[in-house]
């Protein structure tokens, strides 16, 4: 199987199902010669041409209102927003136009945004933050976050043969940072299917996108300490596996629950609801959220560091948790 | 001459000045030390457009408020922020006009009346037009202007600010860097006019298109705006022919711009085509030059050394300021 970086995963998921479908193209500021701020659409210029690799103005609004239409004429959209914080000048179309459409109308609206996400890389505020609860909070749209060159081509895939609105967030921080074992062909990884990634005892462990790294590495460490992590990798939050989350933690009884966006309000606060409603009677410690501080992104490296999620947090979280 | 010659050569000075941070802002990002890095990020920088900043500014009563975008160096220097800050800003340290909070362009002062920089292309307009605003409700007499590139002409929010303002007559002017590429993006792929001004008349003010390498043809057209703005006259669009000399960021060689397109306007170089008039004027001479750089070299390699040695902010305040 060759060896692809997260975002050559992306692109050949991307090639793949611009070879088989003749609906689906891409689009976005920078997109076509240039391959895109990050380069992951490199290439595809020369294979496609220019009208399914296309270059737009510095529209977002536009470009997510396009891909509505487009995709009501039955194309198959995968605009790109150059960094998912710039989602925002686009937050009505996708908010008040793309995500009730299927609802009032009971029409399919198969369109896949592409965002780079997420922090670590020292270039502040504007171009580091995690939205995903915006739009978690809002009816009508998918949210996918792939964690792994593997899961982001299945996912995208996925997430582009789908008939609704599906926001698919990228790790830029792991784009040309880590490399996996990616299939040549297409494959589907389900949208709404939790994976476990490492199997414990002691305490669920449920995150997603770069943090399953983190997670994973705090694992190994916790495993010299006679503490089984549970790794869960959520891979979408809406659909959202609730089955997986309930059977992990009516296993291990204790939850952590990670992401890197800020706390309040986040994922997070969600999915320990869920638990605390649904399976109190198997709670054996309470519930803990690991994740952001809450303020806007710093730049300074001491800064971001201590912004961000740590291992130590990770680590001093899951001996709190086994003390109960 | 129609200007004094202290006002030239004060512009001419502005213009060096600017240049000569930039270029040293280049040359520590490719010089410095990968493991133990001075400057935080990149560099995003204004060489080859610096008339425009740098007239706008001159242009100028004190009283005024400035609402700048992302390569106005020039602008910032005149209006009195020094080297030291802006190395302690690109170093993200405690000192810095951010206090390490953020990086590189995005900062500004209040006291010196700049709004801080936000990344959304195009931000900028709707608060110059609430500086405006405040200014007829107070009934004093400053004007406000605002830059933005040939690229964040496309947002929405650019064209509701023009709007709003033709609408409440506000005295702001709108100045536009067109400067012809937006990253990788040119401008054929941005807009379908060729002068950004015509869009002016659509929204019912006067819009001027002028080449922004002509320091003193910039100064003249954005002082006449803003002298009407302060007078009630209501909002200009004066847009600005240039080029970005260098590419989207320090770490861009911009392979994406023709060699001949970079060849033309290397002739054009705002300061040096200052510098050749002031010589025919006989103003000016080698001798001057070599003072001038001098003491330029000299300010700046001890601004260095000394935001070098300003603190890193600590981990432990990056909740600071922070509401919950
Ligand atoms: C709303 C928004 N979308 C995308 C970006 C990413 N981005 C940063 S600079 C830039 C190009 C800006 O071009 P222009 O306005 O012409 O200014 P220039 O850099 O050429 O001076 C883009 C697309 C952004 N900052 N804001």
């Amino acid at each position: 199987m060759p060896i692809l970086s997260y975002g050559e995963s992306i692109r050949s998921a991307l090639a793949s199902e611009m070879r088989l479908d003749e609906r689906v193209y891409v689009f976005g500021e920078d997109m076509a010669g240039y391959g895109g701020v990050f380069g992951v659409t490199q290439k595809l210029l020369e294979e496609f041409g220019n009208t399914r690799v296309r270059n737009t103005p510095l529209s977002e609004a536009a470009i997510m209102g396009e891909a509505i239409g487009a995709a009501l004429a039955g194309l198959r959209p995968v605009p790109e927003i150059q960094f998912s914080d710039f989602m925002t000048t686009a937050f009505s179309q996708i908010i008040d136009a793309a995500a009730s459409y299927h609802y009032r109308f009971n029409t399919s609206l198969p369109l896949t945004l592409r965002a780079p996400h997420g922090g670590g890389m020292r270039i502040g505020n504007f171009h580091s933050k995690c939205p995903e609860a915006y739009y978690f909070h809002t009816p009508g749209l998918k949210i996918v976050c792939p964690s792994t060159p593997y899961e982001a081509k299945g996912l995208l895939i996925a997430a582009i043969r789908d008939p609704d609105p599906v926001i698919y967030f990228e790790e830029k921080k792991l784009y040309w940072e880590i490399k996996g074992e990616v299939p040549e062909e297409a494959y589907e990884l389900p949208l709404g299917k939790a994976d476990l990634k490492r199997e414990g005892k002691d305490i669920t462990l449920v995150t997603y996108g770069s943090m399953v790294h983190l997670a994973l590495k705090a694992a190994q460490v916790l495993e010299k300490e006679k503490i089984e992590l549970e790794v869960l990798d959520l891979r979408s939050l809406t659909p959202l596996d609730e089955a997986a989350l309930f059977q992990s933690f009516k296993k291990t009884n204790r939850v952590i629950v990670l992401h890197e966006a800020v706390q309040r309000g986040g994922i997070g606060g969600e999915l320990v609801s869920l638990i605390v409603e649904k399976c109190f009677d198997d709670l054996a410690a309470p519930p803990l959220r690991i994740a952001s501080k809450f303020c806007p992104v710093p730049v300074a490296p001491t800064l971001e560091d201590a912004y961000l999620p740590s291992l130590q947090d990770i680590l001093e979280g899951a001996r709190g948790l086994m003390r109960y | 001459m129609r200007h004094q010659p202290s006002l030239l050569l004060g512009i001419y000075q502005a213009l060096k000045r600017t240049r000569v941070l930039e270029d040293q802002i280049y040359y520590l990002y490719h010089h410095q030390n990968p493991e133990k890095p001075l400057i935080i990020g990149k560099g995003y920088l204004s060489t080859g457009q610096e008339a425009i900043s740098v007239a706008s500014a001159f242009a100028l009563q004190p009283q005024d408020w400035a609402a700048p975008s992302h390569r106005d160096m020039g602008l910032h220097l005149a209006r009195g922020i020094t080297f030291k800050e802006i190395f302690a800003q690109y170093f993200c340290r405690t000192t810095g006009l951010t206090r390490g909070r953020d990086s590189n362009v995005h900062f500004g002062s209040a006291e010196r009346k700049i709004v801080g920089f936000i990344s959304h292309m195009g931000a900028a307009l709707p608060i110059a037009n609430g500086l405006a605003w405040a200014a007829k409700y107070k009934k004093e007499d400053y004007a406000v202007v605002t830059m933005f590139g040939d690229g964040a002409s496309s947002q929405g929010c650019v064209h509701e600010a023009m709007n709003y303002a033709a609408v409440f007559k506000l005295p702001v002017v709108f100045v536009c860097n067109f400067n012809r590429w937006a990253i990788s993006t040119p401008v054929k792929d941005q807009m379908a006019i060729e002068n950004l001004a015509t869009r002016a008349a659509g929204y019912g003010f006067e819009g001027i298109t002028i080449d922004g390498n002509e320091v003193l043809q910039v100064y003249e057209t954005v002082k006449a705006a803003l002298d009407k703005a302060r007078s009630g006259g209501g909002p200009t669009l004066v847009e600005c022919k240039t080029f970005r000399m260098g590419g989207h960021g320090t770490h861009d060689p911009s392979p994406y711009i023709p060699q001949q397109e970079k060849d033309y306007w290397k002739m054009r170089d705002p300061v040096l085509l200052l510098r050749k008039f002031l010589e025919e004027k006989q103003l000016w001479d080698e001798e001057k030059e070599q003072v001038l750089i001098a003491g330029i070299d000299q300010e700046l390699h001890e601004a260095i050394r000394w935001a070098a040695e300003q603190p890193v902010p600590e981990a432990r305040s990056v909740l600071e300021g922070v509401f919950t």
